[in-house]
């Protein structure tokens, strides 16, 4: 079917409506130099979300609002914040015979403590990408002599769609079906930097995508608890610039709330049908991050009466300690302490064609997005 | 990984799924995560799953108060 010009989506104007793109930019300059007069400094703001990231960089704000803004990257890449040890241990599994590594296609190239993924499927491992986690089912329905094994990663957004894909698994009685469930939560990582006296932030860009499922609600604890300006945060160029506005009429009030700027998408208790089923097949447990080691109830881990479904119980595996590459700053990146030109590897020895570590192989990943649009000549 | 496009529904093919469009590429999505939806709403996909429907008044209304904010003529 052509794409019809005659019916241009009503939401377009959140991408592409330039008048009203440039006056906010203009009221959000003026009040950035107010705020930096007062402060004698840049605002320090973190977008979480990986996607966040992108869209700055992508759309020019990051670029247009650097005299004022330094936008620190926080840990909302799932692929980032995969700890090697579960990289390890899905490089591991690939290797067992009659069992098929299914994962979404960001995973296949970060380096494991010995190799990737890509590297283990061209050495003869059976790694087979998959853009929705039903389509491991389908692949387990579909050969059943072998055992499927989804690397769960990601955050909210995305837990929901392996849940009912173990729906499925469940209804369909298949024993070939198993998740290695690494999923992350985002309130509590976000709680666990803000505790981090290094780090020094004047407010919060906060996911969006997350929020469609969780709601703004389990956001709240970063103005009480921190008192911390931040705004749930849509993902057009429009949707950022509402999103940075917000937080400086916070600034300009002296006051500080979880904004919800996303409201077309966020509501105030989330996609309770979603969580409902999140919560039928996993409950909060202790996970490893990159760079951040084991935080207490900051996964999601299958409950005990679908361990059977648990990739981890069903194979359990004897790995040697695992090692980063010497001198990735990725676990240093993912937590907004440094920006990735301070890694002696970005864009030398680590580029998107031979990435060092995880934050240069995702798309999402903050030093894929400097190295495509940060890079300034000399 | 959390990246996620409204698409229009274009058809309902079942109880849990539909045919969405956007910018000319159409999709089969899984609705089994949302309420239900009907033509021509638009939703959130993620993973070949719908994971929310668009709030259409809610958007309007967003993008008219940016316009009186800021004093700019609809485009």
């Amino acid at each position: 079917m052509p794409f019809n010009r005659a019916e241009p989506s009503p939401l377009l104007p959140f991408n592409d409506d330039l008048a009203l793109g440039r006056a906010m930019l203009a009221r959000i300059k003026e009040g950035l130099a107010d705020w930096q007069r007062a402060h004698g400094r840049k605002l320090t703001l973190m977008e979480v979300c990986g996607t966040h990231t992108v869209a700055l960089s992508h759309s020019g704000i990051r670029d247009a609002l650097r005299p004022w803004v330094d936008f620190r990257s926080g840990p909302g890449c799932p692929v980032c914040v995969t700890d090697q040890e579960d990289i390890d241990a899905m490089l591991e599994l690939a290797t067992l015979p009659g069992l098929t590594v299914t994962t979404f296609g960001d995973m296949v190239r970060v380096p494991g403590s010995r190799r990737n993924l890509a590297q283990a499927k061209a050495a003869g491992a059976d790694v087979r990408i998959v853009y929705s986690p039903l389509e491991a089912v389908d692949l387990a329905q579909a050969e059943p002599q072998r055992q499927i094994v989804f690397m769960g990663i990601g955050f909210e957004t995305t837990v929901p769609t392996v849940a009912a894909a173990l729906r499925k698994a469940v209804e369909e009685g298949l024993e070939n079906f198993s998740v290695y469930s690494v999923h992350k939560l985002a309130a509590p990582v976000i709680r666990q930097l803000l505790q981090d006296p290094e780090l020094k932030l004047d407010g919060l860009i906060l996911p969006g995508h997350v929020a469609a499922i969780t709601g703004r609600r389990p956001f709240a604890f970063v103005a009480s608890d921190f008192s911390l300006p931040a705004a749930v945060t849509g993902f057009a160029e429009l949707d950022l610039l509402g999103g940075i506005q917000d937080l400086l009429t916070q600034y300009h009030e002296g006051s500080a709330r979880v904004s919800n700027c996303y409201p077309r998408i966020v509501r105030e208790e989330g996609n309770r049908k979603a969580w409902n089923l999140v919560d039928r097949y996993f409950t909060q447990g202790d996970v490893r991050w990159r760079g951040l080691g084991l935080l207490p109830d900051s996964g999601l881990v299958l409950r005990p009466e679908y361990r059977r479904f648990d990739a981890q119980q069903r194979f359990p595996l004897n790995l040697p300690p695992a090692h980063l590459p010497p001198g990735c700053l990725c676990g240093e990146v993912l937590k907004g302490k440094v920006l990735p030109f301070d890694c002696r590897h970005f864009a030398k020895s680590c580029t998107p064609v031979h990435p060092v570590g995880p934050c240069m192989v995702s798309g999402e990943g903050t030093c894929a997005t400097y190295y495509k649009y940060e890079r300034r000549e000399g | 990984m959390c990246l996620a496009v409204p698409a229009k529904v274009v058809r309902i093919l079942n109880d849990f799924t539909v045919e969405v469009e956007t910018f000319g590429n159409h999709a089969r999505v899984n609705t089994s995560l949302i309420e239900q939806v009907k033509l021509g709403d638009y939703v959130l996909v993620h993973a070949g799953f719908a994971i929310e429907i668009v709030d259409q008044d809610s958007a309007q209304e967003s993008l008219a108060l940016w316009r009186e904010m800021y004093a700019v003529q609809s485009s």
